[in-house]
């Protein structure tokens, strides 16, 4: 690709999927109206998903899913071993994601009571950086294209990648979304980091906390104002842990 | 097969590419006989079924659209009618209305991802749909512009295309605005030309002549060609009600796949565009039956390579039902588009015809409104063992002298690949 005449640099990247939907990898397809030039600013060496290619020679590994199974943590390890640069992509990457709901559960019931007498290999869910050191995180359930055009950007050109500190709640004000406490919804959003644009609240869905937590989050103040407005300790709690971004935070 | 000793072929693909999940296909051909043909799923066990217990009815929706990333508005879809019929409450018409338009989106979504980016490549000897945008890049633009569209009516209708937001218990959570209605249409009128152009590059491509006798499974099409909810039918003349469908699917766990396997009237069924096609053919929209013709596809067809052309005459169905469905919805704006809810103890079972054939959830509340137990019945799964018992008879027609490795295994590749599996989503 080529910028005022001059040749770019194009990272190669390489795209991974352990445990998950697959949806943040799928999203890299997606935002049909850039995708021309998305492939056009890096060099995709291996995407089992899309592409037959299958290179090891990339700078950038995009991990999509948790880690669940030891065979994962093996192909991980291997993975980081190459990578020069490791992304965290979605919400099961950077946190377990929903998969982490499966921790609370006794593991040998729960294969007893999907598989019956042929038990398969599983273990608990764990996040990309409880394996290997992560350079960069970015959340979403799924994540957006428009974030990981950002990432790109920041990659090849350097560009500032923004922090999102703030919450979502900034987001809803900015498009002029009616507040979800105000038509009695429990609401993440106070907390929640920023980013996604709030598509939940505008599509009548209160924000479930798939980003994890903003910078900073003031908890007493969100569960004073979820508790005010009659909601119970097991609807926020169930809440918090739903995509595993909050671990650790209770009422 | 001829039979020829000097015949020895070998296939071992770990991890196929271009399709969702992890599968991998071993076949062997030993001195002119079949020694090994099979499909095997290896994908990481999620155990869905299991974190949905305890769970609010609110959640159910939410939690099992991340069960796979294609196809999250149908599995959505699934959870949310599973629970109105445990709840028993119908939702408004002008909320059914939008949910079909919303799974047609998603039909169109997923049908022109795996026929640009994951068939395609295959009949057009490339890796990747990733180097059409340069050798091709007419039919690049066309794919991209189809594909927009698709995620647009994800996102407009259901406020995301990917892991939805407005399908919510008791109907939609949002009516989209009529000018956005209206817009959504004049952008599907104007893709019918784009859908022509996507017929005349698929026609050129050349689909492998293989058959083999199968069972075909889907919802009956009694007055339209049916997507979400109903009866059940086989082409082998099985007919049930969405409530019975472990009668309809009879999962069974196998030593060496993390997928269950199903079966019916015979060792293994179909489901999906071709399995609809073959039902439901009479009910499709006369521009998709004209679709149909020009690729000789006429029920019942046997050939397990024509689904990706079943998926295509789909993609046109579904756009010219989904103006349709825009001009009722236009003359319902500001009709209700919620049912109250109010839970109550009892199981309910939601059938939608999702991308990749028929899907079921089956959910028991207790009168608090939380789940009990779930069990979630994936299209990939019922055609698992359909998939490993066709490349037993497709490595013996094609296993002849001049064959080699590689071209039989772009050839297996190709038969798993024209399933389109969502194998993430067929382990949950």
């Amino acid at each position: 690709m080529k910028y005022l005449r001059i040749e770019q640099k194009r990272p190669r990247i390489a795209v991974f999927d352990f445990t998950g939907c697959e949806g943040c990898s799928l999203q890299l397809s997606n935002k049909e109206d850039t995708l021309g030039a998305f492939l056009d600013a890096i060099e995709i060496v291996n995407f089992r998903e899309v592409s037959s290619d299958k290179g090891d020679d990339y700078e950038v590994a995009l991990i999509d899913g948790a880690i669940s199974r030891p065979d994962e943590v093996e192909r991980l390890k291997a993975i980081r071993d190459r990578a020069a640069l490791l992304v965290a992509m979605g919400s099961c990457a950077c946190f377990g994601g929903v998969n982490r709901l499966k921790n609370a559960c006794d593991l040998d019931e729960a294969n007893r009571e999907v598989y019956g007498d042929h038990p398969k290999e599983t273990m608990p869910t764990m996040a990309v950086k409880e394996v290997v050191p992560v350079d960069l995180e970015v959340p979403g359930c799924p994540v957006t294209k428009a974030e990981m055009e950002r990432v790109v950007q920041h990659l090849v050109w350097d560009l500032p990648l923004p922090k999102y500190a703030y919450p979502v709640c900034l987001e809803c004000k900015q498009r002029y979304t009616v507040c979800r406490f105000d038509v009695g919804e429990l609401c993440l959003g106070p907390i929640t980091r920023a980013g996604c644009g709030a598509p939940c609240p505008a599509g009548e869905l209160g924000c479930w906390g798939c980003r994890g937590p903003a910078e900073a989050p003031n908890y007493d103040e969100f569960f004073a104002l979820a508790e005010e407005k009659g909601f119970t300790g097991q609807e926020i709690n169930d809440r918090l842990a739903f995509f595993g971004g909050f671990e650790g935070i209770q009422l | 097969m001829s039979g020829s000793k000097t015949i020895n072929l070998n296939v071992d693909v770990r991890h196929l590419t271009r399709v969702e999940g992890h599968g991998d296909i071993k076949v062997r051909v030993a001195n002119g006989q079949l020694a090994e043909a099979g499909w095997e799923i290896v994908e990481t066990p999620r155990f869905f079924e299991v974190m949905l217990k305890g769970k609010h009815y609110t959640a159910a929706g939410i939690l099992t659209a991340r069960i796979c990333g294609i196809c999250s508005i149908g599995h959505c879809l699934a959870s949310v009618r599973a629970t109105e019929n445990a709840f028993g409450l119908t939702v408004p018409e002008a909320a059914s209305r939008l949910r079909l338009l919303a799974e047609h989106g998603e039909i169109l979504q997923s049908h022109l991802l795996h026929l640009f980016f994951l068939a395609a490549p295959d009949f057009l000897g490339l890796p990747s749909a990733i180097p059409l945008k340069n050798v091709k890049p007419e039919v690049f633009a066309l794919a991209m512009r189809l594909k927009g569209l698709a995620n647009h009516i994800g996102n407009v209708v259901a406020g995301r295309a990917t892991h939805p937001v407005s399908i919510q218990v008791g109907g939609m959570a949002k009516m989209p605005e009529k000018h956005v209605l209206l817009d959504l249409k004049s952008r599907l009128e104007r893709s019918l030309a784009d859908l022509d152009a996507t017929v005349e590059v698929f026609k050129t491509f050349e689909i492998p002549d293989f058959t083999r006798e199968t069972e075909f499974v889907s919802l009956k099409g009694e007055r339209d060609y049916a997507l979400i909810g109903g009866r059940m039918i086989s082409t082998d003349g099985a007919e049930m009600p969405e409530a019975d469908y472990r009668a309809m699917t009879n999962e069974y766990v196998t030593e060496n796949n993390t997928s269950k396997w199903c079966k019916l009237s015979r060792e293994s069924f179909a489901v999906g565009a071709l399995a609809r096609l073959n039902n439901n053919y009479h009910r499709l929209h006369p521009k998709a039956r004209i679709a149909a013709v020009q690729f000789d596809l006429a029920p019942v067809c046997h050939n397990p390579f024509m689904n990706n052309v079943a998926q295509l005459v789909e993609c046109v169905h579904v756009v010219h039902d989904s103006m349709r469905i825009i001009d009722e919805l236009v003359r319902d704006v500001g009709a209700e588009t919620m049912a109250p809810v109010t839970p109550r103890a009892g199981r309910g079972v939601g059938a939608v015809e999702v991308p990749r054939g028929i899907l079921y959830h089956d959910i028991e509340y207790g009168d608090d409104g939380r789940i009990i137990r779930a069990n979630c019945v994936i299209p990939t799964t019922q055609n698992n063992a359909n998939i490993h018992y066709d490349l037993g008879p497709l490595v013996k027609q094609f296993a002849v002298e001049g064959m080699t490795d590689e071209r039989l295994e772009l050839l297996c590749s190709m038969l798993v690949r024209s399933y389109d599996p969502c194998i993430s989503c067929s382990v949950h």
